[in-house]
C-alpha cells in the first residue's frame, strides 16, 4: 500500500533536487533543527518528571543534564500516593471495552453496508458519513439528561457508551470501503458451500480485514485513551480516567509540577509504546479516514 | 427508530416507512427529480408541525435522517428493488443524472457506490435477506440513532428554551451568542483559529514532506514530527504549559527567545544605571535617555559617568579608562562613577572604577533633537569612538534602549498571546499528520509528469508550482479541511494550556459550550445553542465529505 511507504517514502521527487543542487547539507541541517523543535517539548517534560521538585522551581530542566544529581524517581512516588493508579486502570477499563465495541458493532454494520442488499443502503451509509464530523458538544447536554435518566451518569458504562457511539461513524466509515475491496468470489463461494452470513462474516471477511481492523483498533484506542471532554462531562471523581484526575491538578500548575509532570508522563507512554508498535497501521487509518 | 428497522422485510412497502412518515412511496419512483422536493416539502412539515415533544421522543431517528435519506432513498432503492440485477451501474446514473444536478447525481451514484469501491464489477449477489442486513445493523444505528442523531434533534429544540429548561425563549439563546461581549470573544479567537491554524500546518506539512523526499533519515524525522498525535490534547497541553513558562531559566521558550536575542540583540541593557543628580555632574536624564549638559567638538574627550547600577552586576566587568579622541573623532568613557571601597573623584574616571560594556551612544548634531550623525557601541572599558563627524557641534547621547530592562520572557500565556501561543502547540500536534498525507501524495505523483516539464526547460519552481502542488491538490484540501473541522472543535488545548485568569481572552466556542453548560454556568438553553451553532460551523464541511465520497465513487 501507499501508506506503507509513507513513513519511508522513496526518495524521489520535486524539490528534492533542489535540495541536492543548492546542497543537501543544507535542508539536513534545517531538518535536525526542526526535529529539535519537535522533540524538545516532550524531553522536557520527561526530565522535568524525574528532576527534584526544588530543583524544578529553580532553574530549567535543560540544566539537569550536568547535575544528575538532581535526578530522582521521587515525583513518581508520590504520584501514585495521590491515587493516580485508580483513574490509571480506569483509563483502561474506558478504552479496552470501547475499542472493542466499536470494532465489533461496526464491523457488523459495515459488512450490511459493504455487502448486503436491503433498501436505503446507500443513503443511510451517506448518513454515517455525514456523522463523521458532528461535534461531540452536541451531544454533551441530551446525553447527560439521557443518562439522568437511566441512572448511570457518572459510570463507567455511560463514558464507554458514549465513546461508542461517537467512534461508530469513523469505523464504519473504514471497515465499510475495506470490507468492499474484499473480492466479491471468496464471498460467493462462501454462500455457494451454504455458509449463513454471520458465518460469512465471522471466518471470510472479518479475519481478511485484519489490517482495516488493526488501524481500526490503534486508532479508537488512542482516541479514547487521550479523550478529556467526554470523561469530564460523564465520569465522576471515582470513576475518572488519567486526563481527568490530571486536570483536575492543573488549577494550582506551578505549585504542582512536580506531580502533572510524571502524570502526563505516564498518560502517554502507553500511547507512545503503541504508536511506535503499530505506527504503520495508524498511519493506514489516518490515510483511510481522513474525511473525518 | 425500531419500526424503520423492522421495516424492511418486505422490501418494496417498507422503503417508504424508512424515509419519513409523510412522503408516500409514489413519487420517488419515477423521477427523481421530484423525490427530491416531496422529500424537503416533508420533512420541515413532520418536524415544526407536530409538537416537540413527540418528535423527539417519537420518531428521532425518521425527523433528522429524513433529509438526506429520502433524497437518496429515492431513487437507488427504488430501482435496485425493482432491478435487483440489472446494471445498477448504468441505469440509475444516465435516469437521474440530468434531473436535478447539485442533489441528484450524487443520488445515482450512491447506488454503484458499494461495487465501484469494490472493484467488482457489479456482481449479481445471491442477496441475503433484508432481515439479515437489519440484524447486523441494529446494533449501529440504534446506537447512532439514540446517541448521535437524536441529540441533534433535542438541542436544537432545548437550544430555543431557558437556561432551566421550562420556558421557550425562541432564538434568545441565539441572540445572546451574537451580543455577548465574552460569546463574541470566542467566536473571533475560532475565526482566528480557522484563518491561521490549518494554513499554518497545511503549508509546515508541505514543507516537511518535500524536504524529507531526499533524506535518508526522513522515516526518522517524520516519526519524531508525527509522534505528537499519539499524545493527548491533555499531556500536550501540560507540555506546553512547561515551555510556556515566562521565566527564561525555566520555559524552553523563552530561553530561546533570551539566547537568539543575546546574539543578534544589542547586547546589554542598565535598567537602573542613571546619570548623577547635581549640577556638577556632565550628563542628564531625558525623556528616557542621557544626554550630556554641554556640548563637544571632534577632537575632544568626553565623559559620560553614571550611578545606580548594582556593583554585583559589574563584577566581571573591566576597569574603565580614558579613551583619548584621534582627529576629527569624538573618544570617550562610559563608565559606573563608583569607587567601590569609598574614595575616587566624582565625574572623573578613577583607577578602579568599571566601564559600562555594550552601551549605545549616538552623537547628536546642533543640540537635542537634533539629527544623529555617528553611532558607536561602548567596549568592555566602557570606551567608545564616533568617527566621521564634519566639524560642529554636538550632544552625546545614551538613547533609552539602554536603559531598558533586561529580556524577561515573553508572556506566552499572558491575555495577548495566548491564542498564538495555544496555536503553536496545536501546529506541533498536527503537523505531522499533514506531513504524512501530504508525503503519501507526493510519493503518488507520476514521475513522467514532472519529468516531461523538466525536459521542456521548467525549472525546479515552475515545476513544483505548476505540476506538484496542483497535482497534490485533492490531498491538501482533504487536510486543510480536516484542520479546519479540527480548529473548529479545539477544546483541549485552550482548556489545559490557558490559565484560569485569562480563559476568558483565550476561549473557543467549543469550550464556551461546555463552561455554558457543565462548568459552572449551569445554563443549558445557551449551551445548546452553542453547540447548534458549532454544529452549523461544521455542516459546510459534512456537506462537502458526502460530496467528496459520492464523487470518489462514481
Amino acid at each position: 500500500m501507499t501508506t506503507t511507504s509513507a513513513l519511508g517514502a522513496p526518495p524521489r521527487g520535486v524539490l528534492g533536487r533542489i535540495a541536492d543542487r543548492v546542497g543537501g547539507g543544507l535542508v539536513q541541517a534545517v531538518l535536525v533543527v526542526i526535529g529539535v523543535f519537535w522533540l524538545v517539548p516532550t524531553l522536557g517534560l520527561f526530565v522535568v518528571s524525574i528532576r527534584q521538585e526544588t530543583a524544578n522551581n529553580s532553574s530549567g530542566w535543560w540544566t539537569a543534564f550536568t547535575k544528575p544529581a538532581e535526578f530522582t524517581l521521587r515525583n513518581y512516588a508520590d504520584l501514585l500516593a495521590t491515587g493516580f493508579t485508580s483513574s490509571f486502570w480506569n483509563t483502561v477499563a474506558i478504552t479496552v471495552p470501547t475499542t472493542v465495541l466499536v470494532i465489533g458493532i461496526a464491523a457488523m454494520a459495515a459488512y450490511a453496508f459493504a455487502w448486503m442488499q436491503f433498501p436505503g443502503r446507500d443513503a443511510l451509509f451517506l448518513v454515517v458519513v455525514g456523522l463523521l464530523v458532528v461535534p461531540i458538544q452536541i451531544a454533551l447536554i441530551p446525553i447527560a439528561k439521557l443518562y439522568g435518566g437511566l441512572g448511570i451518569f457518572g459510570s463507567i458504562p455511560g463514558v464507554v457508551l458514549f465513546h461508542v457511539a461517537f467512534g461508530l461513524p469513523f469505523a464504519i466509515f473504514l471497515l465499510r470501503n475495506f470490507f468492499a475491496g474484499i473480492p466479491g468470489s471468496l464471498l460467493e463461494a462462501a454462500r455457494m458451500d451454504g455458509a449463513g452470513e454471520w458465518k460469512i462474516f465471522s471466518t471470510v471477511v472479518f479475519p481478511l480485514a485484519k489490517p482495516a481492523v488493526a488501524s481500526l483498533g490503534i486508532f479508537q484506542f488512542l482516541w479514547v485513551w487521550n479523550d478529556l471532554l467526554v470523561a469530564l462531562v460523564f465520569a465522576n471523581t471515582e470513576n475518572q480516567p488519567m486526563t481527568k484526575a490530571l486536570q483536575s491538578q492543573m488549577r494550582q500548575f506551578g505549585t504542582n509540577v512536580d506531580i502533572l509532570a510524571p502524570g502526563a508522563f505516564l498518560s502517554l507512554i502507553i500511547p507512545l509504546i503503541l504508536f511506535f508498535a503499530f505506527q504503520r497501521y495508524f498511519v493506514q487509518g489516518m490515510m483511510a479516514g481522513s474525511v473525518k | 427508530m425500531t419500526d424503520r428497522l423492522d421495516g424492511p422485510p418486505d422490501p418494496r412497502g417498507d422503503d417508504g416507512d424508512a424515509v419519513a412518515a409523510g412522503s408516500s412511496p409514489g413519487p420517488r419512483i419515477p423521477s427523481a427529480e421530484s423525490a427530491p422536493d416531496s422529500a424537503t416539502g416533508t420533512t420541515p412539515d413532520s418536524a415544526t408541525g407536530t409538537t416537540p415533544d413527540s418528535t423527539s421522543d417519537a420518531t428521532p431517528d425518521s425527523t433528522s435522517d429524513a433529509t438526506p435519506d429520502s433524497t437518496s432513498d429515492a431513487t437507488p432503492d427504488s430501482t435496485s428493488d425493482a432491478t435487483p440485477d440489472s446494471t445498477p451501474d448504468s441505469t440509475p446514473a444516465s435516469g437521474t443524472g440530468a434531473a436535478a444536478p447539485p442533489a441528484v447525481p450524487s443520488v445515482a451514484t450512491a447506488g454503484p457506490a458499494a461495487p465501484a469501491a469494490a472493484g467488482t464489477p457489479k456482481a449479481p449477489r445471491l442477496g441475503p435477506s433484508p432481515v439479515m442486513a437489519v440484524l447486523f445493523l441494529l446494533p449501529g444505528v440504534v446506537l447512532l440513532g439514540a446517541m448521535v442523531i437524536y441529540p441533534i434533534v433535542y438541542s436544537v429544540f432545548r437550544s430555543l428554551y431557558d437556561a432551566g429548561g421550562e420556558n421557550f425563549v425562541g432564538a434568545e439563546n441565539y441572540a445572546t451568542i451574537f451580543q455577548d461581549a465574552s460569546t463574541l470573544t470566542t467566536i473571533r479567537n475560532n475565526l482566528i483559529w480557522v484563518v491561521v491554524a490549518p494554513l499554518l500546518v497545511t503549508t509546515l506539512g508541505l514543507i516537511f514532506a518535500v524536504l524529507t523526499e531526499r533524506i535518508r533519515w526522513a522515516t526518522a524525522f517524520k516519526l519524531i514530527v508525527f509522534m505528537p498525535m499519539a499524545v493527548s490534547l491533555m499531556a500536550s497541553g501540560v507540555i506546553f504549559r512547561l515551555v510556556y513558562e515566562q521565566d527564561p531559566d525555566r520555559g524552553v521558550a523563552n530561553a530561546v527567545l533570551s539566547s537568539v536575542r543575546g546574539v543578534f540583540g544589542s547586547g546589554e541593557s542598565y535598567p537602573d544605571a542613571r546619570p548623577r543628580e547635581n549640577d556638577q555632574s556632565p550628563v542628564t536624564a531625558a525623556q528616557g535617555a542621557v544626554v550630556t549638559k554641554g556640548s563637544a567638538k571632534p577632537g575632544q574627550a568626553v565623559l559620560l559617568p553614571l550611578v545606580g547600577v548594582k556593583p554585583a552586576d559589574l563584577a566581571s566587568a573591566a576597569t574603565a579608562r580614558p579613551a583619548p579622541p584621534g582627529p576629527g573623532e569624538l573618544a570617550g568613557t562610559v563608565w559606573f562613577d563608583f569607587t567601590q571601597g569609598g574614595g575616587g573623584q566624582a565625574n572623573q574616571v578613577d583607577g578602579t572604577e568599571k566601564g559600562l560594556a555594550g552601551m549605545t551612544v549616538e552623537a547628536v548634531r546642533g543640540g537635542p533633537g537634533g539629527e544623529v550623525a555617528a553611532t558607536a557601541v561602548t567596549e568592555a572599558d566602557g570606551t567608545f569612538r564616533l568617527t566621521g563627524l564634519s566639524p560642529g557641534d554636538y550632544t552625546l547621547r545614551l538613547p533609552r534602549s539602554n536603559f531598558e530592562a533586561s529580556f524577561n520572557g515573553l508572556s506566552w500565556l499572558g491575555p495577548a498571546l495566548i491564542t498564538p501561543a495555544i496555536i503553536g502547540a496545536f501546529v506541533w500536534v498536527w503537523a505531522g499528520f499533514a506531513m504524512v498525507l501530504i508525503a503519501a501524495g507526493l510519493s503518488a505523483i507520476p514521475r513522467d509528469a514532472l519529468e516531461a516539464a523538466r525536459i521542456d526547460g521548467a525549472t525546479e519552481w515552475q515545476v513544483f508550482r505548476r505540476i506538484t502542488v496542483p497535482l497534490l491538490s485533492p490531498v491538501l484540501l482533504v487536510v486543510f479541511v480536516t484542520m479546519i473541522i479540527n480548529t473548529l472543535k479545539v477544546f483541549d488545548l485552550v482548556f489545559v494550556i490557558a490559565p484560569g485568569s485569562v480563559q476568558p481572552q483565550a476561549n473557543v466556542i467549543a469550550l464556551e459550550m461546555w463552561r455554558v453548560s457543565f462548568g459552572g454556568g449551569g445554563n443549558q438553553g445557551l449551551g445548546s445553542a452553542l453547540a447548534i451553532f458549532l454544529l452549523v460551523l461544521v455542516l459546510p464541511f459534512m456537506i462537502l465529505n458526502i460530496r467528496r465520497f459520492r464523487r470518489d465513487n462514481q
